[in-house]
C-alpha cells in the first residue's frame, strides 16, 4: 500500500526527472557549448578548452548588438500594445458581459484555432502589391498604382504579431479581474470615489499582476521570432531570432549560436526577474 | 450587488462596441483566408471570379499534407497528455503537500514560459544531437511536452486550489487511503478542468512551429510541412483550405468540452 510520503516521492519524481531532463539539460549544454572554441559544426568528442571567444564575438560585432536591441524594441512594442488593447476586453468580459462572458470569450479565442502560420500569410495576403486591400481598391477604381502598404517593412511584423497575441493577452488579465472581489469596488463606492477614481486606484492595481503576466506572455515569444519576420519582413527586418536560427542552419556555427541563445535567455530571465520585483506575480499564478 | 457600482460608468466607454470591433478586425483576416480557399485562383484578387470546391478536394488527394496532419495529430496528443499528467502531479503536490522542493518545482514547471522557443529550440536540438538521439516526432513531444506545461500546471492549479481539502478528510476519515480518495474523490472533481488543460496543452502543441522546425526529422508536422510550402504561391490555396478543415474539427472539439464542463459544473 502507498502511503502518503511514497505517494508524495511518486508525483514528484517524474514532473522532476522530466523537466530536468528536456528543460534544465539543453539549456545547461548549450551554456558549456557556447564555451567551445569550434567555429563550425562540433564534434562532441573532441577535447575543448573553455573559451569566452563566441561571446566576445557576438558582444564585439556591432549588428549583432543591433539586432539584438531592435528586437527587443519590437517585443516592448508588440507586448505593450497587446496588452494595451487586450486590456479593455478583458475589462469587458469581467465586468461587463455578464452570464454571455464564457460566450464572449470563446468568440475571442476562435481565431487561435487557425493556424498561427496562416493568420500571419493572411496579412501578406491582405498587405502585398497584388494583395487583398490594393487590388479591391483598384476594383474600385481609388487607385491606379498598387500602393506602399507596409509589407516587409518592420511595421507589418508589428502588426502582424499584435494581431496575433492581442486574445492570448486578454487572458491573463481576465482571470486577475474575475479574482478582484466586487465587495472592494462597492467599498469604494460607499466611500464616496467616482467610477474612474474607482477603476485607477482599485482596478487598475489589482489587475496590474495579469497585465505584467499578459505583456510578458506577448514579450517573450516576439523577442525570439524568426518565423513571422520571414514570411512578412524583407530584408531589413532582419531579428535576433533568425540570427541565432542562421547560426544553426545556414552558418553551422553552433558554438556561437548557443552564445547568441544565452544571451537573450540571460535577457530575458533578467527582465522578467526585474518585473517580479515591481508587480507580485505568484499572486497571480496561485 | 448593484452593477453600476463597478467600474468605469457605464455610459462613458463604449466597451461592447470595442470589443465588437476587435471581433471584427480578429476575423477579418480570417475570412480573408475562407474566401480564398473557395477561390478558383492562386491569386486574390477583386473582382472574385469563380468560386471552386477544388482546393477541398485536392487537400485529401495530398498524401504528404494529410500525413503532415496525422503528425501533428499524433504529437499533439502525446505532448498534451504528458504535460496534463504532469501538471496534475505538479498542482497536487504543490496544494496538498509542504515539502522542501515544493516551491522550486512550481517554479520549474512554469519555467518553460520564460524561455524563448528559439532558445529552447536550439537547446533541445543540440541535446538531441549530443546524446544521438536521431530526431523524429517523439523528439517534437518531447519539446511540446515541456512548452504545454506551464499551461496544464496553471490551470489544474487554480482548480485545485478551489477544492476544499475537508472532503479529502472525510473520505480518508472514513477509511479511504490517500492514493483512492485521489482517484474517487479529487479526480471527479476536476475532470472538466483536466479536459480542458488536456486540450489547451494539444492546442499548443499543434500549432507550434518554432520549436518544431528544429526537432523535426523525416516527418513534418503541419506547421512544419506548412511552413516549407509557403514559399510556394500556387501551394497556398490547397494548405488554407486543409487550415479551414482543422479550424473546424478544433472548434467542434472545443466546443463539445466546453460543453462537457458547463454541464458537470
Amino acid at each position: 500500500m502507498l502511503g502518503r510520503r511514497g505517494l508524495l516521492r511518486f508525483l514528484v519524481l517524474p514532473p522532476y526527472l522530466w523537466l530536468a531532463a528536456f528543460l534544465l539539460a539543453p539549456v545547461v549544454l548549450i551554456g558549456i557549448i557556447s564555451l567551445r572554441p569550434e567555429p563550425g559544426p562540433i564534434n562532441f568528442s573532441r577535447e575543448w578548452q573553455p573559451t569566452l571567444e563566441q561571446y566576445g564575438e557576438i558582444l564585439g560585432t556591432a549588428s549583432y548588438l543591433r539586432q539584438l536591441g531592435i528586437s527587443a524594441l519590437m517585443a516592448l512594442i508588440v507586448g505593450g500594445a497587446a496588452t494595451i488593447l487586450a486590456y479593455p476586453i478583458a475589462y469587458f468580459l469581467a465586468f461587463r458581459a455578464g452570464d454571455r462572458a464564457p460566450l464572449y470569450l470563446f468568440l475571442l479565442l476562435v481565431p487561435f484555432a487557425v493556424s498561427f502560420l496562416l493568420r500571419v500569410m493572411a496579412w501578406r495576403l491582405m498587405l502585398g502589391s497584388d494583395g487583398a486591400i490594393n487590388s479591391f481598391l483598384e476594383w474600385l477604381g481609388v487607385i491606379d498604382e498598387p500602393l506602399n502598404l507596409l509589407i516587409y517593412s518592420r511595421a507589418a511584423v508589428v502588426i502582424t504579431l499584435v494581431y496575433v497575441w492581442i486574445p492570448f493577452a486578454a487572458l491573463p488579465i481576465y482571470a486577475a479581474m474575475q479574482r478582484i472581489d466586487r465587495r472592494q469596488l462597492e467599498a469604494a463606492a460607499d466611500l464616496g470615489a467616482a467610477p474612474w477614481t474607482r477603476f485607477w486606484r482599485v482596478t487598475v492595481p489589482l489587475s496590474a499582476p495579469g497585465a505584467v503576466a499578459s505583456f510578458f506572455m506577448v514579450f517573450i515569444p516576439t523577442i525570439g521570432e524568426y518565423v513571422t519576420p520571414r514570411l512578412v519582413g524583407g530584408s531589413e527586418t532582419y531579428m535576433y531570432g533568425q540570427l541565432i536560427q542562421d547560426f544553426f542552419g545556414r552558418a553551422a556555427s553552433w558554438a556561437a549560436g548557443s552564445a547568441a541563445a544565452v544571451i537573450m535567455l540571460a535577457l530575458t530571465v533578467v527582465l522578467v526577474l526585474l518585473a517580479t520585483r515591481l508587480v507580485d506575480l505568484r499572486r497571480f499564478a496561485t | 450587488m448593484s452593477r453600476s457600482a463597478i467600474g468605469v460608468g457605464r455610459t462613458r466607454v463604449p466597451l461592447r462596441a470595442g470589443y465588437v470591433l476587435m471581433l471584427v478586425l480578429l476575423y477579418l483576416p480570417i475570412a480573408l483566408l475562407f474566401v480564398f480557399s473557395f477561390n478558383n485562383n492562386t491569386v486574390l484578387s477583386f473582382p472574385l471570379r469563380d468560386l471552386t470546391t477544388a482546393w477541398y478536394g485536392e487537400v485529401f488527394a495530398d498524401d504528404a499534407l494529410l500525413e503532415s496532419a496525422r503528425n501533428s495529430l499524433l504529437v499533439g496528443i502525446a505532448a498534451a497528455t504528458i504535460a496534463t499528467a504532469l501538471g496534475l502531479a505538479v498542482s497536487i503536490t504543490f496544494v496538498r503537500f509542504r515539502f522542501r522542493g515544493r516551491a522550486p518545482l512550481l517554479g520549474l514547471a512554469v519555467l518553460p514560459l520564460i524561455v524563448p522557443f528559439v532558445v529552447l529550440g536550439v537547446a533541445l536540438f543540440l541535446l538531441f544531437g549530443f546524446l544521438d538521439v536521431p530526431r523524429s516526432l517523439a523528439t517534437i513531444a518531447a519539446g511540446h511536452s515541456v512548452i504545454a506545461l506551464p499551461f496544464a500546471t496553471l490551470i489544474l492549479l487554480a482548480r485545485m486550489t478551489g477544492i476544499d481539502p475537508a472532503l479529502e478528510d472525510a473520505a480518508m476519515d472514513l477509511g479511504a487511503s490517500y492514493p483512492v480518495t485521489l482517484r474517487r474523490v479529487v479526480l471527479p472533481l476536476i475532470g472538466p478542468t483536466l479536459l480542458s488543460a488536456w486540450l489547451t496543452c494539444f492546442v499548443v502543441s499543434f500549432d507550434e512551429v518554432a520549436i518544431a522546425l528544429f526537432l523535426a526529422g523525416q516527418d513534418p508536422t503541419f506547421p512544419v510541412f506548412l511552413y516549407g510550402q509557403l514559399r510556394f504561391a500556387q501551394r497556398l490555396p490547397v494548405l488554407i483550405a486543409m487550415a479551414v478543415l482543422l479550424m473546424v474539427g478544433t472548434l467542434t472539439l472545443t466546443l463539445i468540452a466546453f460543453r462537457l464542463g458547463r454541464s458537470r459544473a
